[in-house]
């Protein structure tokens, strides 16, 4: 499980912002593929470990996952992975190898209170 | 005077810091002309097994060294040191997965420059390591044939970070009834066109296409690095 050093490194992440932005940090929005290796529960039971005794303490962990789109040489076009055990087209079954999305691993927002 | 807080929006890489370091390190790697390679796999999977004949078999015409990781114990880097190459070990404690800075302190007072390997293994375990570059050039994934022909399925984002499969101990496929078609639809199913190889660091089955396959990659790697400005 390395979801604790995802944690810290998102509490990291959002304390320098902090202190760029003034005010508090009440809540931290993430995106993560489904192909991150991280797992959203796992990293929303460590977040609240890893915030303690700094000034996040007490703050939200918002996560928006994010899923696996590929690239279907045949339909050239994007589409939307339907799991990852087939990685192959969903509209015509060409197996696909080129991701275009689904390996996300972002702080993309934060909630600062004055 | 309003106290909704308010959203700032931030779009930062969360491992930016390990990406970071993975790429110096690649730089450096490919100034110094060593290739690296990285092995990952679940505990038991012969890792070690692999590095050890990797190292003897590869160590007769190439300067070759490996960095292990493991929770705890030396007893990984004691047995490869038995090959003859220089081994060094790097003991993550709790922590399930080498990162790039871990790689980076461990390289310290070795001249890479005369050296044409690098191995590095990982610590045993087919998911976080997923999710850390190391600066390596390949990454292989191995599974061996007593784990079932299914572990690409369950864990088929490993397989997207890695460049190569190995499937290993392919000795006792007949005694635990190993169905080999099925490992390969397995791993066809997770990654499309992955290029496999089966062998036996026991016996020897495989080992060459393996280590001609890392031959040829070290070569291409260092024409690239010549050719380019």
């Amino acid at each position: 499980m390395h979801e604790l050093s995802i944690a810290l490194s998102v509490v990291d992440l959002a304390r320098e912002e902090e202190g760029r932005h003034g005010g508090r940090v009440c809540a931290v929005h993430l995106r993560i593929g489904a192909l991150a290796g991280v797992t959203p529960e796992a990293l929303l039971a460590s977040y609240e470990m890893a915030c303690a005794e700094t000034s996040l303490e007490g703050s939200r962990l918002l996560i928006e996952e994010v899923p696996v789109v590929v690239y279907c040489e045949r339909c050239e076009a994007r589409r939307p992975l339907e799991s990852l055990q087939s990685f192959s087209c969903p509209e015509c079954g060409t197996p696909v190898s080129r991701i275009e999305q689904g390996r996300e691993l972002e702080l993309v927002a934060l909630e600062i209170e004055q | 005077m309003s106290h909704e807080p308010r959203l700032v929006e931030v779009r930062r890489n969360i491992l930016k810091q390990n990406d970071l370091v993975a790429r110096e390190l690649r730089q450096r790697f490919r100034d110094a002309g060593v290739f690296v390679a990285s092995l990952v796999s679940s505990p038991g999977a012969g890792k070690t097994t692999l590095l050890e004949r990797t190292l003897t078999l590869l160590g007769e015409r190439f300067r070759v060294a490996a960095l292990v990781g493991d929770l705890a114990t030396e007893n990984d880097a004691a047995r490869l040191a038995r090959s003859g190459a220089p081994v060094r070990q790097i003991t993550t404690g709790t922590v399930c997965h080498l990162e790039a800075a871990m790689v980076q302190r461990s390289l310290d007072g070795w001249a890479l420059d005369h050296l044409d390997f690098l191995f590095v293994e990982n610590v045993g375990n087919l998911v976080c390591p997923a999710s850390y570059d190391l600066g390596e050039s390949m990454r292989f994934v191995i599974v061996s044939v007593t784990e079932g022909e299914d572990k690409p399925l369950k864990y088929p984002t490993i397989f997207n970070t890695a460049d190569v499969a190995v499937l290993s101990k392919i000795d006792l496929a007949a005694a635990v009834g190993f169905d080999h078609e099925a490992a390969l639809h397995s791993i066809e199913s997770v990654r499309p066109g992955m290029r496999t190889i089966a062998l036996s660091a026991r016996t020897d089955e495989g080992m060459n296409e393996y280590t001609a396959l890392l031959e040829e990659a070290l070569h291409a790697s260092r024409e690239t690095a010549a050719s380019a400005p």
